[in-house]
């Protein structure tokens, strides 16, 4: 156990240096994409940019480059953005990554117990109407684009009707760190993470649903059956129990990625200011040190999100544990 | 027939939805402590049968006739109280004891669940019942197997833990629906030499379905032949498996089709011709009429069940028309 940890450790730290010297060998050695001619402006002389080459070290060999990059990101944690200059990046990152935990982490609860509601019980019924309509519902939330679904969310809450009685309660739009107001950190983002957890629900409630079928066909269940177990038990501790291995690993996959930036357009039509902008930010404007910092932070989740999806597979799943 | 019966089923009819009857008019009974082999090849109706004893038939099958249970009759009992039997009075094992144990959990949570659901007994009791059963089945270490996940084990462990979980609440009646098919030669005769014991120290009469002729002549005390949702036959076992047996035409074709240890070789093994027709394509007469050799025009109409011996049945005109089977 100890052993594969160690392994698995060692694994995360190799994926981590290749994707860090991807995005180093995209952004500083591509040919055209000379830093420094962006840093020094338009029409700048070959003094100047002489000069900014060598201030910024864009002079040297391209392994000193990347040591002097990652030193600066990851021990000195003073890497400062081209842009505008002075601006440390790091701190803005750490700044933006507690919006984007906060938003994806309650949509993501928000979509774990409605998804698994859902699955089960359209899985339950399979054939009903109950179920027709879920699985329906389900389609229809991965089918509407989450910046629409954000932007007429808005429309009613923010202007229609938030004088009504109903929406009255809503915040304009923006972040509540959680220290500041734990009620208007909840109030201002409860309606981000429904919207953001829609899709997931949809796509999540059928996944399962598909599954627990299928498991609902297996000889076991047959034999949870004989024993005499209420229908309800069987469902739940023997097919949905089984059933919730594949969920992990979507579940993980989707997480990782969410809290890595993926969440972009919710946190733009929500007005967060979080990961995914600012990531877009820097790509805008072509603000190197940040894209180099967001890139990592962004990768460090999906391999850490990686990593615990495997430790949970084993926990769920004893075949893998031993891996058969 | 006799209230003394564990099990007595009568006309028995299995069907889904408007398709015919694929199980149709079976009628058997188990005694106490008895072990009733009933033979079938796939497709004969006999998992069907026991799964309508099971009362797990699902939907949209429905189930006519009549299923006594000690007295009591099953088809008119509600789903709960169906349930409630169900593992505790009746219990059932199956055939690939891989895919019927629930992957995920050990296998003495999984016996202990059983009792838990039917029996009021504490942690430490169940806990010391799970490893009792374990090594009644003839497990050297039942702690392990207990602790051990299913894909842990051996076959030959993993069906006698199935075994050992069926037996947990002392059944009346084991349904055992092709116990040894998935296993090994020599762990086969272990687990039958194990329900033979079984028998005697649980009191546990005993439904044996299989397709294996072997099988029934080992340990089966009656026999009852199934082909395409009827019966066939039923008798005792020594009155079909004796040197001058006689027997329905299926039943000696099947004999026919083993190979024998003893006596003259034969230059080349008997099968019958044909397959087992398919449930809807039925003829209207005896059933296995288009493949029999001894198949006449009185054929078209479905033959009554006749004794031909001693508590010995037959569905066939033959006896009337040659009293010599032609088997040996």
């Amino acid at each position: 156990m100890a052993g594969a940890f160690l392994r698995r450790l060692g694994q995360t730290v190799f994926v981590l240096f290749g994707i860090s010297v991807l995005v180093f060998a995209v952004f500083f050695a591509t040919p055209g994409a000379d830093p420094s001619a962006r840093i020094a402006g338009r029409g700048a002389s070959p003094e100047t940019l002489a000069a900014v080459r060598h201030e910024y070290g864009f002079d040297r060999s391209m392994p000193v480059q990347y040591a002097m990059l990652m030193k600066k990101l990851f021990i000195t944690r003073d890497l400062a953005s081209f842009v505008d200059r002075g601006e440390r990046v790091i701190p803005e990152v750490l700044h933006a990554a507690p919006v984007t935990m906060s938003l994806v982490g309650g949509a993501a609860v928000i979509w774990v117990f409605a998804s698994v509601l859902m699955g089960t019980l359209a899985a339950a019924t399979r054939g009903s109407l109950l179920d027709r309509v879920l699985m329906i519902a389900g389609l229809i939330g991965i089918s509407l684009p989450v910046f629409w679904l954000g932007e007429v969310v808005n429309l009613f809450t923010q202007s229609r009707l938030h004088h009504s009685w109903a929406f009255s309660w809503v915040p304009g739009l923006g972040y509540v760190p959680f220290s500041t107001s734990p009620i208007g950190w909840f109030k201002a983002l409860v309606l981000p993470w429904c919207t953001l957890a829609v899709l997931f629900v949809g796509i999540y409630g059928r996944v399962l649903r598909a599954d627990l079928v299928a498991t609902m066909q297996e000889d076991f269940i047959r034999t949870a059956r004989a024993k005499g177990l209420s229908p309800a038990r069987v469902l739940l501790r023997h097919g949905l129990r089984t059933s919730m291995v594949t969920f992990v690993s979507l579940f993980g996959l989707d997480f990782a990625q969410l809290v890595g930036g993926g969440a972009l357009l919710t946190e733009v039509v929500f007005g967060l200011q979080g990961v995914g902008r600012l990531t877009y930010q820097a790509l805008a404007n072509l603000d190197l040190p940040l894209v180099m910092a967001t890139v990592m932070y962004s990768a460090v989740f999906v391999v850490l999100a990686n990593a615990l999806v495997d430790i949970l597979y084993a926990v769920l799943d004893p075949r893998v544990r031993d891996g058969r | 027939m006799d209230a003394e019966a564990v099990l007595d089923v009568r006309d028995l009819r299995v069907g889904f939805g408007r398709g015919v009857d694929l199980v149709d008019g079976v009628s058997f009974s188990i005694a106490p402590r008895e072990i009733l082999g009933l033979v079938g090849e796939s497709g004969s109706g006999k998992s069907l049968t026991s799964l309508a004893i099971m009362g797990l038939i699902p939907a949209p099958g429905r189930v006519g006739g009549q299923i006594g249970f000690r007295g009591t009759e099953l088809l008119a009992l509600s789903e709960a109280e169906r349930r409630a039997l169900r593992g505790r009075r009746i219990a059932m094992i199956f055939q690939d004891p891989m895919s019927a144990l629930t992957p995920v959990y050990r296998i003495g949570w999984q016996i202990a669940e059983q009792i838990r659901a039917h029996l009021d007994l504490s942690r430490r009791p169940t806990e010391t019942r799970v490893l009792d059963l374990l090594s009644a089945m003839g497990i050297a270490d039942p702690r392990r197997v207990a602790s051990a996940y299913p894909h842990q084990l051996s076959g030959g462990l993993r069906q006698r833990a199935m075994i050992a979980m069926a037996l947990s609440c002392d059944p009346d009646l084991l349904i055992a629906d092709e116990p040894t098919t998935a296993l090994d030669v020599t762990v086969q005769a272990q687990i039958l030499e194990l329900i033979l014991r079984l028998r005697d120290e649980f009191a546990s009469a005993v439904l044996l379905i299989t397709h294996d002729l072997g099988v029934v002549a080992q340990i089966a005390d009656r026999v009852a032949v199934m082909y395409c949702g009827r019966i066939a036959e039923r008798g005792p076992r020594e009155a079909m498996f004796g040197a001058h047996a006689r027997v329905h035409p299926y039943t000696a074709g099947l004999l026919g089709s083993i190979p024998r240890l003893h006596g003259p070789r034969v230059a080349r093994l008997a099968a019958i011709p044909g397959s087992p027709p398919n449930a809807a394509l039925r003829p209207p007469g005896c059933a296995f009429s288009p493949r029999c050799a001894h198949a006449s025009a009185r054929c078209d109409t479905p033959p009554p069940i006749v004794p031909l011996g001693d508590a010995h049945e037959i569905a066939c005109i033959l006896p009337a028309v040659a009293a010599e089977p032609d088997h040996v």
